[in-house]
């Protein structure tokens, strides 16, 4: 008896913990999910409009209220995050990369000891904080330096966002970089490279799909960040010009007038919509991310 | 190390019955003995009047040790909804019931209206004009009027900063500044909040854009515009002569009782009201039929 209480504790007390807690992670996931698809299709069934609209339609009026008949023609908060999202892909990317190698290879002393904790205060920092040092610092600058009456701008918004998704890129392609097979390296000084082109040649191709991986998972969180951009972006109803012009995203969108909107009515349901489709695109970023980590373990 | 993770488990454990256990306990007391002012109640909503509920709430719990009184912002459709699905005990509006919800829902809730809120046209502190007619206002708003040498100014691009579509500022303000004209909304900035709004006013030249009174009692780094020569002060709300301000709404689901009648009525006290006028709230019942209703 006492042996079998002994072997219960031993073997599935601790067991059947961490099962549950699992469950309960998938469990709140699923229901997450359910509850955005429920809430979110309310503007196409409820108050019918067409997804057509939402998607590709400028003309953003939706009523704030049950009778619905506004418009909720989402594409510039859609073209918004995906250009800032991008911007601030193709500014981190380079230097992430770059401090990826130089901490990895090229100065692996002065990297672990000083690179690494810098960038592990980067991650720390709150999004609020990244935010006001962007209005009060970079968007006066902006306007400084290019002579405009604002400098609320994609610009601000993708510097800001680069700053926040440079620590994920980086700490991801450092993974990467750090399971590039020993012998490769081994090879490649035996064949008399440089450390710099076995560095290009060599290393960097064989770590490029977990370099990618990051860079992914870097654009999903600059897809979903609401609060920094939302404070430098100047949430003006509007296609950009050009990268100097303001212009709103989903997240600073969804942000602005959730609590302000009653629930249930078209505005909300609207906003709804933009969540789930934040949520759609991020399945989708999860997919390209396994299908990438996929082929990289087929050429291993 | 496994009988220190059992032991911490166990501890997890039994820490989250015990905090299950209080909450409920709590819970109960509070919804038992609301004859008396004891208990606890929510109020909810307008991000408006949130600043001089929570003032309301912290001298009503000194004066009643025994209630307590949650304040939270969160604007006014969430107000408005959670009072509506008794969730909260008060919920908080810069419009009424009827605009955002059912007439299901509005009919089972009561308005208490205590005070009025003012807004006034704010701009940077580089702008030099003082004075705008409502025409002009409108023709900035609407996109019309693009620089301050038009109204008589330096010349000087004007940038617009407004609140968002759903902001109950912005409504009082297109409602009775711009004659509900359709503001420009493909040409403004626009700022969440309005300590946001005020600090980006603050620092963008040439911008102008719409506060509520209580934002610039004590020290504000912008500048207040008259409309037709009247100046945004309490004192020409209350006659009339100011046209744009609110009534603010404090809805219950049915009538109050308990703590949040005492509360209601706290608010209505000569000495708190004293109190309003000084956060820059005007008091709904110092209202002259010159003002007539909002």
């Amino acid at each position: 008896m006492i042996c079998l209480i002994e072997k219960l504790k031993k073997e599935y007390l601790g067991r059947s913990i961490v099962t549950l807690l699992g469950i309960v992670i998938i469990l709140v996931t699923l229901s997450i999910t359910g509850f955005l698809f429920y809430k979110g299709l309310g503007t196409f069934v409820t108050y019918n409009h067409s997804v057509w609209e939402f998607l590709f339609s400028s003309d953003w009026k939706p009523a704030d209220n049950f009778d619905g008949g506004g418009k909720v023609g989402a594409a510039i908060f859609i073209v918004g995050s995906l250009l800032i999202s991008f911007l601030a892909l193709l500014i981190a990317t380079p230097f992430s990369i770059a401090s990826a190698v130089f901490m990895t290879e090229i100065s692996p002393i002065l990297g672990k000891k000083l690179l690494q904790p810098a960038i592990g205060i980067f991650v720390g920092i709150p999004s609020v904080v990244y935010g006001w040092v962007g209005l009060t610092v970079l968007v006066p600058a902006i306007a400084h330096v290019f002579n405009l009456p604002y400098g609320f701008s994609v610009l601000a918004g993708g510097i800001v966002l680069a700053l926040m998704i440079f620590p994920t890129i980086t700490s991801v392609s450092v993974d990467a970089i750090e399971n590039v097979d020993n012998g490769y390296k081994e090879a490649s000084y035996a064949l008399g490279t440089t450390r710099w082109q076995y560095i290009y040649k060599v290393m960097l191709p064989s770590a490029t799909s977990g370099i990618l991986t990051g860079v992914i998972l870097g654009l999903a969180r600059a897809f979903g960040e609401a609060l920094a951009v939302a404070m430098v972006i100047g949430k003006m109803q509007t296609f950009p010009d050009n990268i100097l012009s303001a212009t709103n995203n989903m997240t600073a969108e969804i942000a602005s007038d959730m609590g302000n909107s009653a629930q249930g009515g078209e505005f909300n349901d609207a906003l709804w919509s933009m969540a789930l489709l934040l949520l759609i695109i991020s399945f989708i970023f999860i997919l390209i991310m396994r299908i990438i980590a996929k082929k990289g373990e087929e050429v291993k | 190390m496994k009988k220190i993770f059992a032991l911490f488990m166990a501890v997890v454990l039994v820490g989250i019955t015990m905090t299950a256990c209080s909450t409920n306990t709590k819970s109960s007391t509070g919804s038992t003995t609301t004859s008396e002012v004891t208990g606890s109640i929510t109020a909810a909503g307008s991000s408006a009047l949130a600043p001089l509920v929570q003032v309301a709430a912290d001298n009503f719990q000194q004066l009643n040790p025994k209630a307590s009184v949650n304040v939270s912002a969160g604007g006014s459709g969430t107000g408005l909804t959670q009072v509506a699905n008794k969730s909260i005990d008060i919920g908080n509006s810069d419009v009424t019931a009827e605009s955002k919800l059912t007439a299901d829902q509005a009919a089972t809730l009561k308005d208490h209206q205590i005070c009025a809120i003012g807004v006034a046209a704010v701009v940077n502190s580089d702008v030099t004009v003082t004075n705008l007619s409502k025409q002009q206002l409108s023709d900035i708003f609407t996109g019309k009027i693009t620089n301050w040498n038009q109204v008589g100014g330096a010349d000087e691009a004007i940038t617009l900063i407004s609140r968002p579509e759903s902001s109950g500022t912005r409504a009082l303000f297109k409602q009775y500044a711009l004659d509900n004209a359709v503001e420009s909304s493909n040409t403004a900035l626009s700022s969440d909040d309005s300590g946001t709004l005020e600090t980006n006013i603050a620092s963008t030249k040439g911008s102008i854009g719409y506060l509520a009174f209580s934002y610039l009692v004590g020290k504000y780094d912008v500048k207040k515009m008259s409309i037709d020569g009247v100046a945004p002060t309490l004192e020409n709300v209350y006659n009339g002569s100011y046209p744009v301000w609110g009534t603010e709404h404090m809805y219950t689901n049915g009538d109050a009782t308990g703590v949040t009648k005492a509360f209601l009525d706290y608010m209505g006290t000569d000495t708190f009201q004293t109190q309003m006028e000084n956060l820059g709230y005007n008091v709904i019942s110092k209202m002259t039929t010159a003002a007539g209703k909002h």
